[in-house]
């Protein structure tokens, strides 16, 4: 057996071998789910129930979907110029720690003012923590996956130490917790009563500026061009090391978000379980999407959807919500495969 | 057949209608070939002939879609490299398959040795060596380090290498490619003895000359078909040239050149080792309407001289001027601003970015540029009219300029990047190794591209490992060997001999370090 690049791949051999990639790994999840004793059908049947079976579910999936579409995009942004930012779980708390440190009446002024100026800040909190593992790249050529990865650790334990120590919410009986913050810090509810917020518009609309910034301008080009060969964009002039840097602010800006619109959209707080995970996820979404800014919604709504599907399901079958984890991590694996397929055929001598 | 020479000896290897299709591409279109015991066949061919192709499925690397093949009259199981080996085909490829950090003897008996085995039998490896190595004229150290070995010493390994393994037919896809003069007559010396001892070869080569001197039979192969088959002795040049490209190629005369003034200058450069040496102290003029040629073996600092023009290699010491203004800062985009057009060494590294388009590959050096960008937004369409210009002008052959350029062949590729190094009429232009690798068409192609720019007064500095090239081409030559200059000759000056002495590195003291003096 080997692989022969392919010329090129037509968008119905792309398109069928992603649906193909997904099936497989819906058989191998429902070999799982047997293992477990229940009927596979029944339960997919449930997944997808609890995913979008009722305005309740639809609702708590384009919630759940909001800060994956925020690190999914900080992900392919980054992949896009090759640099490996395992470290968007990091710019997410550091974006929610900017928001409680503005948001919780540090300042006061209309939320016209305040929600941009929280922004900002949060996404300058995000980027600067990518910029470092970014120019130890560039000066030293340490490599990013590391410093990227450690750096989720050490900011973690320190958001821990502010929530114990100067953000703590003094009214809060002891618990890790910060205060909740002002109601002009506040993303308005989408739907009066539900869950839904504002965040999940700027995700969109996120979605849509990073799309235009890919494709039509300079800077896009450049983060492209970088990307697929380093040594010939430096030779026709274009600047890596500043192309890396200015990639490194904007996929720590778009990470952090996602911080920002979990505590001033859903939680009003910062917790030290803010984020399930999101910025690993968020990785899982980007390569789902293969990179393209848009199809980062479409999979962040359905990696949400297998993710409140699942809760679901566990509550009325008795399969554990875990199979939603490898449900997410087997589609992934499919599709990266999926995806060389796409690239190369493979010869059965 | 009338071939009577040809039917006292036993064939050895026999193609039969061997088919191969990549997509829509033909690469192989029912070629058959036959090799004697004791011939030296070439392979001749403009790049994306299918010669690496047919080689490819020969050694078992492809599967062709029809035809077999026939070793001493036994059927080769197709797409297997093992039964090829086992078949006694040896083969050297152009790129060396060496492992760098072991020994001359270590990289011969790699693979050689049953997996199960308490200890290598050095000692009987290394008097078997040493015998091929007496017996071929393949002198090479079997204890030293591959990375301390030259390019033409790394050679004799991948050839002992093959002749260890009981080769009876071995296949050199372009090995000339990397040699010296002298390293190559040693080359053709050693094949001389190979046939003489019955083994057969098959020379694949794009170098006419060459294979007028080392082989007994051609096989010319033009667009994956079998273009004529020629004996050495009934053929010329001219005539196999012909049945390369299908047509008849004027071996163009390049007019005397008329120097202006000095457009570019180092003076006493110095830089880090980079690609081989560094350089050690080079300065150096380029004339207007003048090409200056530097010959030399790869990695005597021709890497580094480049790099440092183009902007990618900072001097440690000594500066660069452009007409007449010393440079504080040199960058690609220095160079850029101040229309010096670089023709990179290396296409696929350097030159171009495979995954992307021909346009987002043309504008990479001006897209910041009012023509293709405002307020740090593209104008694509801007870029897909300059793309098509350049497609046009320079006859690039591809399906549009949506397409991506790792699709393309050697010689479109180079034609693109010709067209965008010339865009703008560049008055101090770097053609570093413009034509490897390229088929004669094509060649002939860049060199009157870089003739003509010459003509309107650029100030051009050919670096080349291809001699042939140099002499054609240059007004000047100037020899580079371990990071110095040889003093410049004037076009004829110096016999091929004499280049050769000094690119050995002979002679370097006397001269010192050139400037335009001489």
């Amino acid at each position: 057996m080997r692989l022969e690049p392919r010329a090129a791949s037509s968008l119905t051999r792309s398109l069928s071998l992603t649906v193909l990639a997904l099936a497989a790994a819906l058989v191998f999840a429902s070999l799982l789910v047997m293992a477990a004793g229940a009927n596979p059908l029944t339960v997919f049947w449930l997944v997808a129930k609890g995913a979008a079976g009722s305005q309740f579910a639809a609702l708590e999936t384009l919630t759940r979907a909001t800060p994956l579409i925020f690190t999914g995009l900080a992900v392919a942004v980054a992949f896009r110029a090759k640099l490996w930012n395992i470290g968007a779980e990091a710019q997410l708390y550091m974006g929610a720690v900017m928001t409680v440190v503005i948001g919780t009446g540090a300042v006061t002024i209309p939320a016209y003012g305040l929600i941009p100026l929280i922004m900002m800040a949060a996404m300058l909190a995000g980027a600067l923590v990518l910029l470092g593992p970014a120019l130890l790249k560039t000066r030293f050529g340490v490599d990013e996956v590391v410093t990227t990865l450690l750096l989720n650790f050490i900011v973690i334990l320190f958001v821990s130490l502010l929530l114990e120590g100067p953000l703590k919410d003094p009214t809060g009986l002891g618990w890790p917790q910060s205060e909740k913050v002002i109601a002009e810090a506040k993303l308005p509810r989408l739907i009066k009563g539900k869950r839904l917020h504002f965040g999940f518009v700027l995700a969109l609309v996120a979605a849509g500026i990073i799309w235009f910034i890919m494709k039509k301008t300079v800077l896009g080009y450049e983060m492209r061009a970088v990307g697929h060969n380093a040594e010939a964009a430096r030779f026709a002039g274009i600047p890596v090391n500043r192309v890396l840097a200015k990639t490194a602010l904007l996929s720590g800006g778009l990470a952090a978000l996602a911080g920002f619109s979990e505590v001033a959209g859903l939680k009003g707080n910062l917790t030290l379980d803010l984020s399930p995970g999101y910025g690993y996820t968020g990785i899982v979404v980007a390569m789902l999407a293969m990179l393209h800014p848009l199809g980062v919604v479409i999979a962040a709504i359905f990696v949400a959807g297998i993710f409140v599907g699942a809760d679901a399901m566990s509550r009325s079958a008795n399969v554990p919500s875990y199979i939603a984890q490898v449900m997410v991590a087997s589609a992934l694996l499919a599709m990266v495969t999926a995806m060389m397929l796409m690239r190369y055929r493979i010869r059965w001598r | 057949m009338p071939d009577t020479a040809g039917d006292e000896a036993e064939t050895v290897l026999r193609l039969a209608g061997i088919t191969k299709h990549f997509g829509a591409l033909t690469a192989n279109d029912a070629i058959s070939l036959t090799l004697k015991r004791g011939e030296v066949v070439a392979l001749l061919g403009e790049n994306g002939a299918g010669k690496t192709t047919l080689m490819n499925i020969l050694f078992g690397h492809y599967t062709a879609d029809a035809g077999r093949i026939e070793v001493e009259g036994r059927p080769l199981p197709a797409g297997e490299p093992r039964a090829a080996l086992a078949a006694g085909i040896g083969m050297v490829h152009q790129h060396f398959t060496l492992a760098e950090q072991m020994s001359v003897l270590d990289n011969i008996v790699l693979g050689t040795q049953r997996l199960f085995r308490p200890r290598l039998d050095r000692r009987a490896a290394r008097t078997r060596i040493d015998r091929l190595a007496r017996d071929y004229g393949l002198a090479v150290d079997a204890q030293a380090q591959i990375k301390d070995l030259s390019v033409g010493e790394r050679q004799r390994v991948e050839i002992l290498k093959a002749l260890y393994r009981d080769a009876r037919i071995l296949i050199l896809d372009e090995p000339t490619a990397v040699l010296t003069p002298m390293e190559c007559e040693a080359l053709f010396a050693t094949l001389k003895k190979l046939v003489a001892d019955g083994l057969s070869v098959i020379f694949i080569s794009h170098k006419l000359h060459e294979v007028m001197a080392v082989s007994d039979r051609v096989v010319v192969l033009r667009a994956g078909a079998v273009a004529g088959t020629r004996a050495i002795g009934e053929t010329s040049a001219q005539d196999l040239a012909h049945l390369m490209v299908g047509a008849e190629l004027a071996q163009d005369e390049v007019a005397p050149a008329t120097p202006g003034p000095v457009l570019f200058a180092l003076a006493n450069a110095r830089t880090r080792s980079y690609g081989g040496a560094g350089l050690n102290g080079v300065s150096l003029e380029l004339r207007a309407g003048e090409i200056t040629g530097l010959a030399g073996i790869s990695g005597n600092g021709q890497a580094a001289l480049a790099a440092a023009i183009a902007g990618t290699l900072p001097l440690s010491a000594g500066t660069i001027s452009i007409r007449g203004e010393t440079m504080a800062r040199w960058s690609p985009r220095q160079a850029l601003a101040r229309r010096l057009g670089r023709i990179p060494e290396d296409r696929h590294a350097t030159g171009m970015i495979g995954d992307m388009s021909v346009t987002e590959n043309v504008i990479s050096e001006g897209y910041r540029s009012r023509r293709f960008s405002r307020l740090g937004i593209l104008d694509w369409a801007a870029a897909a009219a300059f793309a098509r210009q350049i497609i046009a002008a320079y006859d690039v052959k591809c399906p549009s300029e949506e397409a991506r350029v790792r699709l393309l062949s050697g010689g479109n590729m180079q034609k693109l990047i010709l067209g965008r190094a010339l865009d703008g009429d560049p008055e101090v232009i770097l053609a570093s190794q413009p034509t490897r690798g390229l088929d004669v068409g094509a060649v002939a192609y860049v060199h009157r591209r870089l003739v003509e720019a010459r003509d309107r007064g650029a100030a051009i500095l050919l670096i080349s490992e291809d001699l042939d090239e140099i002499q054609a081409l240059s007004d000047r030559i100037i020899v580079m060997s371990q990071g110095r200059l040889s003093a410049p000759s004037a076009r004829g000056a110096r016999s091929q001999r004499d280049l050769g002495i000094l690119m050995a590195g002979h002679g370097f003291d006397e001269h010192g370090s050139a400037s335009d003096a001489a």
